[in-house]
């Protein structure tokens, strides 16, 4: 009977809550895909986090100290989320540390520059909220409501990588030639970000079906193409795509066709970056024991004080 | 073996005159920290001016499986809803 | 030689920045998540306060300098902060004690500061104490958690309140303002409120109170550690190799 309910549940589109029955394969697939999404915050504040000491205006630098804080709350909002179907976060944790549960292989890119900055606003949060705005009606209620809150507080994040690149297409030679450049490495790996073909998704029907996907991965990446070129355009930069053109008949662009071997070395995690992200936050973790340890140790000592 | 803390439900009053609502979830090892904590995660936006945090395990929940028999019969008890009371036009204003 | 208020709100604005920037050393590598958000959520405070003071500062010098200019144009003998701040952030016990002493000593300031007679920096300082006051909640707060945790934490905040001690004279205020003060600028000493309320924190923490007199000075007179330079290095580096250019 339970699984009556569910599928009436999911048909008239109403909200799956933590105490609800759900098929195991529901489950544990939500707890894959919040559980990506939340390590990718964490680890995606490596990245630009690196430039907070190095920004090189005091408003920009507030800035993104913001905008990094912002993302270690998006990871405890979706820690959260994933807890709620049952997976205390000391084993997600575990998971990333392991490298049994991955996370978005975008962030195994490096920033050598400051415009890499502005373009991972720019792009990859650009098409972080083309999957995010979908998830906020993801059928899983957990999920879905931290996903409104992520999204509020997601738009400023593009904005500020946009006024970035602004800045630079509108500065000097060299802050010009930067920016291209950023863009030239951004662009291939945020067209990617959106997952493979529709053709090789093998799990896009059945997450469309339990209302935990909203659109197919070729669908928001014509979006996010269709979307990003007039911005290009706006700063004067040109995506590296030969095969970038408008096609009127259409009504969307016709773009290239993405390196997905390189895609698949990424999700891999091929390279030095991945195992660089990784250590970063195992270190924090590992060093932070004796921390956690000794606050702890009081929270018990105070307890048995005020039972005494 | 790593040190784990307990999770604490998070409520916040948004604005004067509004209920707590719930708004998630930190980890801390107690309540003080979870509070501030609190703070840094659900009012940067100035969304808060009161906050309580729980421990997860001390909120008592009704069981699912007893979702009709808890909330089914006030299905059928119209007469507690004012439109119930078709009243002449003049006093319908109550 | 008497210092003038410029002399007095850069110092403040040193401070608070050189502080922000430790401070943000620490995101992505704190003991928790949640401590990632704290520390980022002091850090930006500072900065805050570190560009008011700045852009305030460019009034008074009347020269047409920004807050930019005071941030990445100046060299280190050029700043003002106490020695404390540019100290190395160490594990979190360095990092803690070493902000509880200034969280405790920036509130009195900061308390004193809103009746200053100066209107400008009387209006930040009310805005600034509540800030600092939420510091200290924090800070004092990991304090006593980690003096009376464990065996290895109560070791470790003991070796690093009395590695951050022989700083905390600079924090109580410098000894030229005497004309400032004189002008109702800046208010009393706030030296015997904070070592009440410092041993206050430390008792509660269970920990000793460093009885060395030995300070180290220099700091608010452009007399700098080693630690400065490398640290202005990182945060000057990309403006200064764009001279000229907005971001």
């Amino acid at each position: 009977m339970s699984q009556e309910h569910f599928d009436a549940l999911i048909e008239a589109d109403e909200r799956i809550e933590p105490d609800d029955w759900m098929p195991d394969d529901y489950r544990n697939t939500l707890v894959r895909q919040i559980a990506q999404h939340a390590h990718s915050e964490i680890i995606g504040m490596q990245p630009e986090g690196e430039w907070i000491t190095r920004a090189p205006s005091l408003r920009r630098k507030a800035i993104l100290t913001a905008k990094v804080q912002d993302e270690a709350g998006h990871g405890l909002y979706l820690y959260g989320a994933a807890e709620s179907l049952g997976t205390p976060r000391a084993e997600l944790l575990d998971r990333l540390h392991a490298k049994t549960q991955k996370y978005s292989s975008i962030f195994n890119y490096p920033t050598p520059e400051w415009a890499d900055v502005g373009a991972i606003g720019w792009l990859v949060d650009g098409a972080a909220i083309m999957n995010q705005v979908p998830l906020c009606r993801c059928s899983y209620g957990p999920y879905g409501r931290a996903m409104v809150r992520i999204c509020k507080e997601e738009s400023f994040h593009q904005r500020q990588g946009y006024q970035i690149m602004l800045s630079l297409s509108e500065g000097t030679p060299e802050q010009q030639a930067m920016a291209q450049r950023a863009l030239d490495r951004w662009w291939w790996p945020s067209v990617m970000m959106f997952g493979p073909p529709d053709g090789d998704s093998p799990n896009t029907g059945r997450s469309m079906a339990w209302g935990i996907k909203r659109f197919t991965n070729d669908e928001l990446r014509q979006n996010f193409v269709d979307a990003t070129v007039p911005q290009a355009e706006l700063l004067g930069l040109t995506p590296p795509d030969d095969a970038l053109v408008w096609n009127a008949e259409r009504g969307h662009y016709d773009f290239g066709e993405p390196d997905w071997d390189e895609f698949a070395r990424m999700v891999r995690g091929e390279g030095e970056i991945p195992d660089l992200r990784i250590g970063v936050r195992r270190a924090a973790h590992d060093d932070g024991d004796w921390v956690r340890a000794a606050a702890a140790a009081y929270a018990d000592k105070q307890a048995a004080r005020s039972a005494a | 073996m790593s040190t784990v803390f307990p999770q604490w439900e998070v409520f916040v009053r948004a604005r004067r005159g509004l209920d707590h609502q719930h708004a998630g979830s930190v980890h801390a090892p107690d309540g003080e920290t979870a509070l501030r904590a609190a703070r840094d995660l659900f009012t940067r936006r100035q969304e808060g001016v009161s906050l309580w945090v729980v421990p997860s395990t001390e909120i008592v929940a009704s069981d699912p499986a007893d979702v009709d028999a808890l909330f089914g019969p006030a299905a059928d008890k119209a007469y507690r809803f004012p439109t119930n009371y078709d009243l002449p036009p003049e006093v319908d204003h109550m | 030689m008497a210092a003038d208020l410029l002399t007095h709100v850069l110092r403040q604005g040193d401070r608070a920045l050189v502080l922000s920037h430790r401070l943000a050393q620490w995101i992505t590598h704190a003991p928790t998540l949640e401590e990632d958000v704290a520390l980022a959520n002091i850090s930006l405070d500072l900065l805050g306060q570190a560009r008011h003071l700045f852009t305030y500062a460019g009034e008074l010098e009347g020269e047409g300098h920004d807050e930019d200019h005071f941030a990445y144009w100046r060299d280190a003998s050029e700043f003002r902060n106490p020695l404390l701040v540019e100290q190395p952030n160490g594990d979190f016990a360095v990092t803690i004690a070493r902000q509880v002493f200034h969280d405790q000593a920036a509130v009195l300031y900061w308390e004193s500061m809103t009746d200053s007679g100066d209107p400008t920096i009387a209006a930040l300082a009310a805005r600034a104490r509540n800030e600092t006051a939420f510091h200290l909640q924090h800070s004092a707060g990991w304090l006593i958690r980690l003096g009376d945790g464990t065996d290895e934490s109560r070791r470790r905040a003991q070796a690093a309140v009395d590695a951050m001690w022989p700083f905390t004279s600079e924090l109580l205020g410098a000894d030229d303002e005497g004309a400032l003060r004189a002008d109702g600028l800046i208010g009393e000493s706030i030296e015997s409120t904070w070592q009440v309320a410092v041993a206050d924190i430390l008792l509660g923490a269970g920990l000793e109170r460093p009885t060395s007199t030995e300070q180290c000075t220099g700091g608010l007179h452009g007399a700098h550690s080693e630690h400065l330079e490398p640290l202005l290095h990182e945060m000057q580096g990309l403006a200064r190799a764009h001279p000229g250019a907005t971001w």
